[in-house]
């Protein structure tokens, strides 16, 4: 007897139908089925944030969240959010303050960046701190990702946008 | 926050004849991808026919290893083999990992899965391949391995008693390696000093944690009998060739492939047994067989590193000399030393770092490192600088005190001045140009210093408790071959770079040092815009593929930008020189009337733009027969670049931690850290400020959170992120970071290395930070990872 579920979901769109073993997590799904590199596995127990997508607008752990549990709900990732423009302005300030170094954690930490963006525009530095200290960057010392954002909050508090960066000739 | 415009990089003489971007805060425009979810991690590639490996590991420290039983998990669905020791040996050598030049140090034979033993809770016993990872670890459930336990070598203080049990008995006991240094009348200076100090300095384990798991995919293709293995790893060359003397392979039947990275600091510069066996079975399968480490066999399974315990003595006289330093350090590393680079190193490090700074005459050290059946210990981010920093620091801290002087004061009198290079450090090692006069001072302003104390007094009246600490430090990068080549370690210390003109007029480089973050293909296109005259929106890098590269050393001891950033630039003057006399043939005209800039030749004489690199490029490749009989192009160059002139180029650097401790919780409150680095010629300000920060809260981490706890039989307690505490963003402080710039003459490019630095001063600060602020309670720890209760204990209050 298969264990297997239909499930149906939108994916950064596109709807996707498939059959799929309950227990498959929602971030190996998308990472292995559907062929999407940018959420990471960093440590499959919910503690670094590497595989945050997000689940009908809300930002959620990958790795916790079953896929079958995003039957009929929507899904976006960094690919998705990257295409419709969502990130423009955070991947340009990261950009700008080489705001990632192997890169591993960024899209999770973009992602939490953007529901701070969005819900918290006036944030403080120290605010900023905390709200991403459930992403893990092993890499940067966190400095320039707080930098980053906080160029972005200011920015939009200016009604300005991050102006893209070019390499110069 | 350092503002480019701060920094004096420019003011150092140019190397390139039109130089524009070395110097500058450049982006990585090749990060964006990974900004974007388009990077390609070893866990993004999917081949056809792909096996994934997980493996059974010891479950406890000690083992003897019985029957295996195998039939009910070969029999599951999916599953494509199950392979134990003995079946891998017969195609996968044992290794020794010892180094000639490290006189007496011994390691036993190891195996890439554990035959009749295993040594460590974690070791690698029985590999499962099944068609899909999900497979493989149902049946994983379903071995049964008969085994015995054995009694458990885990305290380092008692390793070396007669009545401990001998891990290896071939190896008579369980000592690694030992070494003695004594220099000076270290005695008597002890003896006739006005001020003794002492203090034990005890490291927990740590480890590494990249975010992203070691990993691999081994791929042999029976067809071509080729083996390629896509690696996350640090250094591609070197693994290519381990593979090729465990298997019997020549090197052209084994290519190794390092894409993205995500992060390494040393973890990932190892060859360990489970590479090897995943390496084993895509052999026997003749398929390709993936290995990605979960979160838990990772915390038991990446080298450890620091599990030191230093018995450390400071004399200095009443005038705020320091006269000499003494150490005892003793420290475990597992079971086996790991290879290729051996786990001896670490100790031999702080034996020829402590004191490393000062100008004193005296010096005696001892080093023992012992063997224990807890995870193998090797090179982490700082190898043995941040222990060294350390417990120098927090002597020279404790004579401070006892002689009434300011701490930064003492350290501007006893530091080696900045006019005495090149010279030789007490313990041997050479110093080719350093300035810590000049970061002291630079320092001092920039943390405010007299007005941060006058704060610090006022807040203590208020029973609110501050701490200042200091950290003055040198580190070793750039390594010559004295490092691992003279022990017999097939480690490259130099690296080649080729410089290729397209017939477009775009620049690529192929160069065997690759990126996991470092930013280091940035500053390659740094370099070789400036170095051939192009844009740097022209410039490809290349780097990460042994079929492809010059061959190269890869990353370790901060040898990118010093090592292979120098052979770039080598590469591309070359290159430079030969589409000038290119240039010339077409043009008929001597190349010495035409100069580059910009992607075009021009008139030396009048700048007139004569000819664009497309030019070049289209006449070069496709139009030869237009050009003078004899006449050949060469528009691909490949210069190579070693570090001969010192056994390693030092650098130095001074940090500030300022802390508040609660004296009621022990809670350590991180309010600001400051560092002054220098790395000689500052080729991206904006890359090595971060390489400075990551790298201190790395230190960070170790000095307040991280440390791998194991019980009495040697179980680790903590192989979680949930339990193994890292730095978090909100727990961290701003770091200010601010450059000296001392280049070397060793090379024309005159950088040294950035990488590890911030991690050897920051434990060393902020020790002192809060051992400064507990000293109007007469209290202090010397004992990292220093958490809440060591602080309350210290205070007698637990
Ligand atoms: S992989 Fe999901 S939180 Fe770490
Ligand atoms: S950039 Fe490597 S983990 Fe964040």
């Amino acid at each position: 007897m298969s264990l297997k579920k239909k499930i149906t979901m939108t994916v950064n769109g596109l709807t996707v139908n498939a059959e799929i073993e309950p227990r498959r997590h929602l971030v190996d799904f998308l990472r292995e089925d559907l062929h999407l590199k940018g959420p990471h596995l960093g440590c499959e127990q919910g503690a670094c944030g590497a595989c945050t997508v997000k689940v009908d607008g809300q930002i959620i752990r990958g790795c916790l969240y079953l896929a079958v549990q995003a039957d009929g709900c929507e899904v976006e990732t960094i690919e998705g959010l990257t295409k419709n423009g969502t990130l423009a302005d955070l991947q340009e300030s990261f950009m700008r303050r080489n705001a990632m170094q192997c890169g591993f954690c960024s899209s999770g930490m973009l992602l939490a960046a953007a529901e701070l963006v969005e819900q918290r525009p006036h944030a403080s530095r120290e605010e900023v701190r905390e709200w991403i200290s459930g992403n893990y960057c092993r890499c940067t010392g966190y400095h320039s990702i707080v930098d980053a954002i906080v160029d972005v909050l200011e920015a939009r508090a200016k009604g300005e946008k991050i102006k893209p960066v070019v390499a110069h000739a | 926050m350092n503002k480019p415009a701060d920094l004096k990089g420019l003011v150092l003489d140019p190397v390139t004849n039109d130089q524009r971007y070395i110097g500058n805060s450049e982006p990585r425009h090749k990060a964006r991808r990974l900004l974007e979810g388009q990077g390609t991690y070893v866990d993004d590639i999917q081949l056809p026919r792909m096996g994934h490996v997980v493996y059974w590991r010891s479950p406890v420290a000690h083992m003897k290893i019985g029957k295996i039983h195998t039939e009910q998990a070969s029999k599951m669905p999916g599953v494509l083999a199950v392979v134990d020791g003995v079946k891998m040996a017969e195609i996968c050598k044992p290794w020794v990992a010892t180094l000639g030049h490290l006189a007496g140090m011994k390691s036993a034979p190891q195996h890439s899965l554990a035959i009749e033993r295993a040594c460590w809770q974690g070791e690698p016993v029985v590999a499962v391949v099944a068609e899909t990872r999900a497979q493989a670890e149902d049946a994983l459930q379903l071995i049964d391995v008969e085994w015995e336990e054995l009694p458990a070598v885990v305290s380092m203080e008692e390793a070396l008693s007669p009545d401990t049990p001998v891990i290896h008995p071939d190896l008579g006991d369980n000592l690694c390696f030992t070494r003695s240094l004594d220099v000076g009348q270290v005695d008597d200076v002890f003896a006739s000093a006005d001020v003794v100090c002492e203090a034990t300095f005890g490291f927990g384990r740590h480890t590494g944690v990249t975010l992203e798991p070691r990993c691999q995919i081994a791929d042999y293709n029976p067809g071509d009998r080729r083996l390629t293995v896509y690696h996350s790893q640090q250094a591609p060359h070197m693994m290519q060739d381990l593979y090729c003397r465990q298997f019997g392979l020549s090197e052209s039947d084994v290519h190794v492939i390092c894409k993205d990275v995500g992060g390494s600091f040393g973890i990932k510069v190892h060859a360990y047994p489970d590479d090897f066996a995943t390496v084993g079975l895509s052999m026997m399968l003749e398929r390709p067989v993936r290995f990605v480490a979960d979160r838990l066999e990772s915390f038991t399974s990446d080298i450890h590193a620091r599990e030191h315990r230093i018995k450390g003595r400071i004399a200095a006289n009443n005038q705020g000399d320091i006269l000499a330093f003494e150490i005892d350090d003793l420290t475990a590393i597992g079971p086996y030393s790991m290879f290729p680079r051996t786990s001896a190193i670490e100790g031999n490090q702080v034996v020829n770092l402590v004191g490393g700074p000062y100008k004193h005459q005296n010096y005696r050290a001892k080093l023992n490192v012992v063997f224990q059946n807890k995870t193998p210990t090797c090179q982490y981010r700082g190898v043995g600088h941040p222990i060294a920093c350390a417990v120098t620091e927090g002597l020279v801290d404790l004579a401070a005190q006892k002689l009434k002087m300011d701490p930064l004061e003492f350290r501007k009198r006893n530091v080696i001045p900045d006019d005495a290079y090149p010279c030789s450090g007490i313990s041997g090692i050479k110093l080719e140009v350093l300035s810590h006069e000049q970061c002291l001072r630079t320092i001092e302003k920039m943390m405010d210093y007299p007005a941060l104390r006058k704060e610090q007094a006022e807040l203590r009246k208020k029973g609110i408790y501050r701490g200042i600490g200091f950290a003055t430090l040198i580190e070793l990068t750039n390594p010559s071959p004295a490092f691992y080549g003279v022990g017999g370690a097939r480690i490259a210390s130099q690296d080649g770079a080729s410089a290729r003109l397209d017939p477009s007029g775009v620049v690529s480089i192929l160069i065997g040092v690759g990126e996991q973050g470092q930013g280091t293909e940035g500053i390659y296109a740094q370099i070789a815009a400036d170095a051939v005259g192009i844009s740097i929106k022209d410039v490809r890098i290349i780097t990460g593929d042994t079929d492809v590269t010059p061959y190269g050393g890869g990353t370790w001891a901060s040898r990118g930008a010093g090592v292979g950033g120098e052979a770039v630039l080598l590469a591309c003057q070359a290159l430079q020189e030969n589409i000038l006399k290119l240039a010339g043939a077409i043009l008929t005209r001597p190349p010495e009337e035409l100069v580059v800039r910009r992607g075009h030749i021009l008139d030396k004489a009048t700048g007139e733009q004569l000819l664009p690199f497309s030019e070049i490029g289209r006449i070069g490749y496709f139009r030869t027969d237009t050009l003078p009989a004899g006449f050949s192009a060469d528009l691909m160059v490949t210069r190579h670049y070693t570090q001969k002139e010192y056994p390693f180029i030092f650098t130095n650097g001074v940090q500030a931690s300022y802390v508040e401790v609660d004296p009621d919780t022990g809670f350590v409150k991180l309010l600001k850290h400051w560092a002054v680095e220098d790395c000689g010629r500052v080729l991206n300000p904006m890359l090595v400020d971060e390489q400075v920060r990551g790298a201190i809260v790395q230190g960070i981490g170790g000095v307040l959170f991280e440390e791998c706890l194991y019980d009495d039989s040697g179980l680790l307690r903590n192989g979680s992120m949930a339990d193994y505490l890292v730095p978090m963003a909100n727990e961290m402080p701003d770091i200010e970071v601010a450059h000296v710039e001392t280049p070397t003459q060793s090379s024309k490019l005159g950088a040294k290395g950035a990488g590890e630095a911030g991690t050897a001063g920051a434990p060393g600060a902020v020790q002192n930070a809060i051992n400064d602020a507990l000293a109007p309670l007469n209290a202090s720890v010397f004992d990292q990872p220093i958490t809440c209760e060591k602080i309350l204990k210290a205070l007698g209050r637990v």
